[in-house]
């Protein structure tokens, strides 16, 4: 069973080897971000002096204050949320009640229908950037909470996943239900749903995660201050860098939006690694 | 709209035979509200957009009024403008800098951390994380690991006594300064992706191995790697459709610049459609990125139907 002596012995040195590459690489994953926790702890005219003062005493915890007194951050902050709650919880409903459509009802045109849905999955945001955005100027959707929200209400990928999960789904319950006279509403309302909970949540975490981090159509449809998310906001404040509110400032402004979202992965990290895996497969 | 002739079904399950449940499955027309609300968007935010986008292609258009046709004359123009070629190129130089380092160290990862130790399971904790943070963060990170003087880099190098490489500013580094930021931005995934596909390896492949003495290289040679050839190829075409998306970091790290050096297609249409309202040419120049993508996507779209084909 054993391996010969040398072969152990080169599977020592290998592994150092390998040992080696990965903690070079997980530095390489850490030192930026304790960089940037390091220089928001920091005054400013001290680190324009000397950017050794880092690894020093003293720190302070200024650019938060200043952050957090900044009144424009809890307003993307907020409307961040509204956002992207609000398309997560649409998303929800409109992938539940299509996929179990789709899954377990038959109608005139199901299967060329499901067809079409499934090649918006190949479609992207780009292809329909420029339109998109000349249609929501005529109803003047811009610079509004549902001008950001109704664009991803088009995305495949929920109906995809729950049409997949409600397929896996033992017929029997239905029928058995049936049997009892029960309306369709009703048996997917108070049979089915609650066995799909656990695809809700990898889906609306994926929803919410990918809503809270989008940049492209924020930045093209909220073009007003006031209705900037997060990420936006964020971009807004970083374009003069090194002379504006001082770099300091900037770090805290990015631990301050960066930590709450990494807080959030490491407790629903499960669901978030396989709503991640899952859309890109498909 | 009434009651349809029942139909033949289309997958009929073997085990009811009750009469009732032959209805059910027949297909009627107020089934169709379940899935009309995803429909309506649907149609309205995608497909419209995309049949609108194609007929903007074909005109010379502003903000509020669809101008003139002009037929191909856009993409005739596309063709003949420098900065939109040179963003052509751009594009490809990245998605070449970028995906084989991500499908080769995600490999690489998955192979050292596809164990059940509690440490590596930190470890992919670690290199997934980088994954949930906004381009808004990841570019002002590594913006502030680049720049001169205070920067991660420049103190690094500043240690032993030498100038840090000006990634953002140099021509020649600028390019590759983003595709770093973006390696360690999208590391989680490839790694992810390599790993379900390592734990879907028969055990018992590996414990006949052993059994003939095979050691580590041949084993990853001949069992670890072959298995996994299929995702590989997954990985690397989904890479390559994500990457092709390149913006963020583009246009926040170095706004496209020097000269144009790090312009992608997509900051080409945010440029000329939202910056210069010159909507027929921005249109033209996002149906050629989707036909780009659309090929890729189709690529993956074999490589998946053959895996289902095969079990």
């Amino acid at each position: 069973m054993r391996a010969p002596a040398i072969s152990i012995k080169g599977r020592a040195f290998g592994d150092r080897v390998l040992l080696a590459l990965v903690i070079l690489l997980s530095v390489i994953m850490i030192a930026p971000v304790l960089w940037v926790i390091g220089l928001s702890l920091k005054e400013n005219a001290e680190l324009m002096a000397n950017p050794n003062s880092v690894f020093q005493a003293p720190y302070t915890l200024k650019n938060y204050i200043n952050t957090i007194g900044t009144s424009s951050v809890f307003v993307w902050v907020f409307n961040s949320i509204i956002v992207s709650g609000g398309l997560t919880l649409g998303t929800l409903i409109l992938s539940s009640l299509a996929g179990y459509g789709f899954a377990r009802l038959n109608f005139p045109g199901r299967n060329i229908l499901f067809v079409i849905v499934l090649f918006g999955l190949a479609v992207p945001e780009q292809a329909v950037l420029v339109a998109r955005h000349q249609i929501f100027s005529m109803l003047n959707f811009h610079n509004t909470y549902h001008g950001l929200i109704l664009p991803g209400l088009s995305a495949s990928f929920g109906v995809f996943l729950m049409t997949q999960y409600f397929k896996a789904i033992p017929k029997e319950l239905d029928e058995a239900a049936m049997l009892d006279n029960a309306s369709r509403f009703r048996i997917f309302w108070k049979v089915l749903l609650p066995l799909t909970v656990p695809a809700q949540a990898t889906l609306g975490i994926f929803t919410f995660l990918g809503a809270w981090n989008d940049y492209l159509w924020p930045l093209i449809s909220a073009t007003k201050k006031d209705m900037y998310t997060l990420t936006v906001g964020m971009a807004s404040t970083q374009t003069n860098f090194a002379q504006s509110e001082g770099i300091g400032f900037l770090m805290a402004q990015a631990v301050f939006a960066g930590a709450p979202i990494l807080i959030v992965y490491l407790f629903f990290q499960k669901y978030i690694v396989t709503a991640v895996s899952g859309a890109a497969v498909r | 709209m009434g009651d349809r002739p029942v139909m033949p079904r289309t997958a009929p399950s073997a085990t009811s035979v009750r009469a009732a449940s032959v209805d059910i499955y027949a297909p009627q027309w107020r089934n169709f509200i379940f899935v009309a609300p995803f429909l309506f968007f649907f149609t309205t935010l995608l497909l419209v957009p995309l049949l609108w986008g194609m007929w903007l292609s074909f005109h010379k258009a502003d903000t509020f009024s669809s101008g003139n046709f002009v037929g191909l004359g856009n993409y005739i123009r596309l063709f003949h403008d420098k900065e939109f070629l040179q963003s052509v190129w751009n594009t490809f130089y990245f998605v070449l800098l970028t995906v084989p380092t991500l499908a080769l160290i995600g490999l690489f990862l998955a192979l050292c951390l596809n164990r059940r130790t509690r440490t590596a399971a930190v470890l992919r904790t670690l290199f997934f994380s980088s994954s949930v943070l906004s381009v808004t963060i990841v570019t002002l990170i590594w913006r502030i690991v680049f720049i001169p003087n205070v920067g991660l880099l420049s103190t690094i190098y500043g240690w032993f006594g030498s100038t840090a490489p000006a990634f953002i500013s140099d021509p020649s580094l600028a390019m590759i300064g983003i595709a770093i930021a973006t390696v360690w931005w999208c590391i989680g995934l490839p790694m992810m992706l390599f790993l379900s596909a390592l734990q879907q390896i028969p055990q018992d492949i590996y414990e006949a191995a052993a059994l003939d003495n095979a050691n580590r290289w041949q084993t990853l040679r001949s069992i670890t790697l072959p298995s996994i050839k299929r995702t590989f190829i997954l990985v690397v075409i989904v890479q390559i459709v994500l990457q092709f998306q390149l913006f963020g970091q583009a246009w926040l790290m170095t706004r496209g610049g020097p000269n144009n050096l790090t312009k992608p297609i997509v900051l080409y249409i945010y440029d000329t459609a939202f910056r210069r309202w010159d909507l027929g040419m921005g249109a033209a120049a996002s149906e050629i990125l989707f036909i780009l993508i659309l090929i890729a996507a189709m690529a993956q779209y074999l490589v998946t139907r053959n895996k289902a084909d095969r079990t």
